[in-house]
């Protein structure tokens, strides 16, 4: 059996793969790979189905022993990579001999970075997924980020080693944008057309309060509230919800299911990895449009992800 | 520009009306109330119904009984089902044409018995730092309102916010206070509290904005129980009040 020593963790490392639909009428939200994009090719790279498990790194990456070598691909954002010492390009799949170390470090673009390796790691399931639930401490490995000297199982790995690599061509077409698409939430018409104006024309900064559960913007806050009494009701992923201040908040993969503040926006399922990558400080703007943009962006990228060019 | 989706606007159905919420997850309200409503101030949740919600119940059942190819996930509320689905196998206005049809045949469902389930909880003291508070709003002891929330049967309208915890209702109406102005940073797990005519069980370590009567040993999610959760959507409970010895006892068991 292959194992991963982590010899340090980074800042907030977690064990994702594509997170648990169907257990909204208990309380419990997907999860899974906060960039879901980066997660799939990283596995495509090492020959693994799209949705097995790998480790998501988020600002700061951390440093893992193989000791007994294993097949790596590094997707995302780039967080400096070297394997003992020498450099590690993104979007590639490659080897790590018997008790070398790959350490990352600060990013150098976005929020995440994904490390996957072949046979993924090995994890006991909750509710059939791999993803660590942070706040319910459940999923991953034990529930919660890693931590020094914690130590992970490589699962059976099958096929054969071949050194792979992503276009890029395709790779270009692909997120991360700050300019992130919507469409109008289940609350948009209770907002005023001054509230709609200032939040579609505004630059928003994401603030020191972004995470898997959601990202909370600052910039100007809506010169009116929503018209209507709100009663808690199901909230999707994506939503932008505005608070009582009139600023918005992005619910994220390890999102409340449910929430009583009114929903302006959604961004589309195209944008959703774009939310992965995005740092506190930095500027997001929203576009609004209509739902069949919104399909065919998704359709787009989905044949971008299925097509034989994408992995060379 | 155009904010709203004309194809996509609301459509009356049979005392159901569907929304678009996303480009993958549609909204079913029932009994929802008319927007605008800019009367006087009425506790939050007031326009919740009974019949809202044994319809939101029968529509989930049905869903789980007779799955639709593509649905991913269902998120219940008080008077709402959102479904989400899988934007690449449905679309909106097939997933409604289907629902509609599950819409007309909620009257065959037939709904479990409703479970008793009885939750000891330690009141006031540092598991329910603001009992004195509540109380001293309404006029009454400590002591009043906790007879107050153990004399009433709540009903579990629908789990959501997060894994395991119940929205329950309907408070008696003399303990119907508004959330703290200022949300807690960290609410400890098991935490009993109350918000305009709800109450609730926190399972986890939280932020939270309920003020909160008690605190019980009894774990309201775990993962080593059939069913997860303690508590499922049309569940009856109780509270009983405890000693902290008790608590202390049946935390360890």
């Amino acid at each position: 059996m292959s194992v991963i020593q982590v010899q340090e963790p980074g800042l907030f490392t977690t064990v994702q793969d594509l997170g648990r639909e169907g257990f909204g009428p208990m309380g419990v939200s997907p999860s899974g790979a906060a960039d879901a994009i980066s997660l799939r090719i990283g596995n495509r790279l090492v020959g693994n189905a799209e949705g097995a498990a790998g480790l998501e790194m988020t600002l700061l990456g951390g440093t893992f022993v193989f000791p007994e070598g294993a097949l790596l691909a590094l997707t995302g954002s780039d967080f400096g990579a070297t394997l003992d010492g020498k450099p590690v390009e993104l979007w590639n799949s490659f080897e790590a001999r018997a008790g070398q170390a790959l350490r990352l470090g600060p990013t150098r673009s976005g929020a995440r970075c994904y490390l996957c390796v072949w046979g993924g790691i090995e994890v006991k399931l909750f509710l059939g997924s791999a993803s660590t639930h942070i706040l319910s401490r459940l999923g991953g490995h034990e529930g919660r980020p890693l931590r020094k000297g914690d130590v992970l199982k490589i699962g059976e790995a099958n096929g054969s080693y071949r050194k792979r690599t992503v276009a890029a061509r395709v790779l270009e077409q692909l997120p991360p944008r700050k300019v992130l698409r919507v469409t109008p939430g289940p609350q948009s018409d209770w907002f005023p057309e001054a509230a709609q104006k200032v939040f579609y024309d505004s630059t928003y900064r994401v603030t020191e309060e972004a995470n898997r559960m959601g990202l909370r913007l600052e910039g100007t806050a809506l010169p009116e509230g929503a018209r209507g009494e709100m009663i808690s009701e199901g909230v999707s992923l994506g939503a932008v919800q505005i608070a009582a201040g009139g600023l918005p908040i992005i619910l994220f993969v390890e999102q409340q299911t449910t929430g009583g503040y009114p929903k302006i926006a959604n961004v589309i399922s195209a944008d959703l990895s774009s939310l992965g990558q995005l740092r506190p400080r930095d500027e997001i703007r929203f576009e609004l449009v209509d739902l069949a943009t919104a399909r065919a962006s998704l359709i787009k990228q989905e044949k971008l992800l299925a097509s034989e060019g994408l992995i060379v | 520009m155009r904010y709203t989706f004309a194809s996509m606007a609301t459509s009356a159905g049979e005392s159901a009306r569907f929304q678009f919420a996303s480009d993958q997850a549609l909204l079913v309200y029932f009994d929802q109330p008319k927007k605008k409503s800019r009367a006087k101030a009425r506790p939050l949740q007031s326009q919740i119904t009974l019949q809202a919600h044994e319809r939101v119940r029968r529509l989930l059942r049905l869903l789980e009984l007779e799955p639709i190819a593509g649905v991913r996930n269902l998120h219940p509320a008080y008077c709402s089902l959102l479904v989400k689905f899988d934007a690449l196998k449905l679309w909106h206005d097939e997933l409604e044409a289907i629902l509609r049809e599950y819409l007309g045949r909620l009257e065959e469902v037939s709904l479990p018995e409703p479970r008793q389930v009885e939750i000891p909880v330690c009141y006031g003291g540092e598991y329910g730092p603001d009992l004195s508070d509540v109380a001293a709003m309404h006029g009454m002891t400590p002591a009043q309102a906790v007879k107050l929330h153990t004399s009433t049967t709540y009903l579990v309208y629908f789990l959501g916010f997060v894994p395991g915890f119940a929205y329950l209702g309907q408070l008696p109406e003399a303990l119907v206070t508004p959330r703290l102005a200022t949300p807690r940073k960290r609410v400890p797990a098991g935490s009993v509290g109350i918000a305009g005519n709800q109450t609730g069980v926190y399972p986890f370590a939280t932020p939270g904005g309920w003020r909160l009567l008690g605190r019980t040993p009894m774990a309201m999610f775990r993962t080593e129980r059939d069913g997860l959760s303690l508590l499922s959507i049309g569940d009856r409970v109780r509270f009983t009040p405890i000693s902290a010895g008790r608590f202390a006892t049946l935390e360890k068991e």
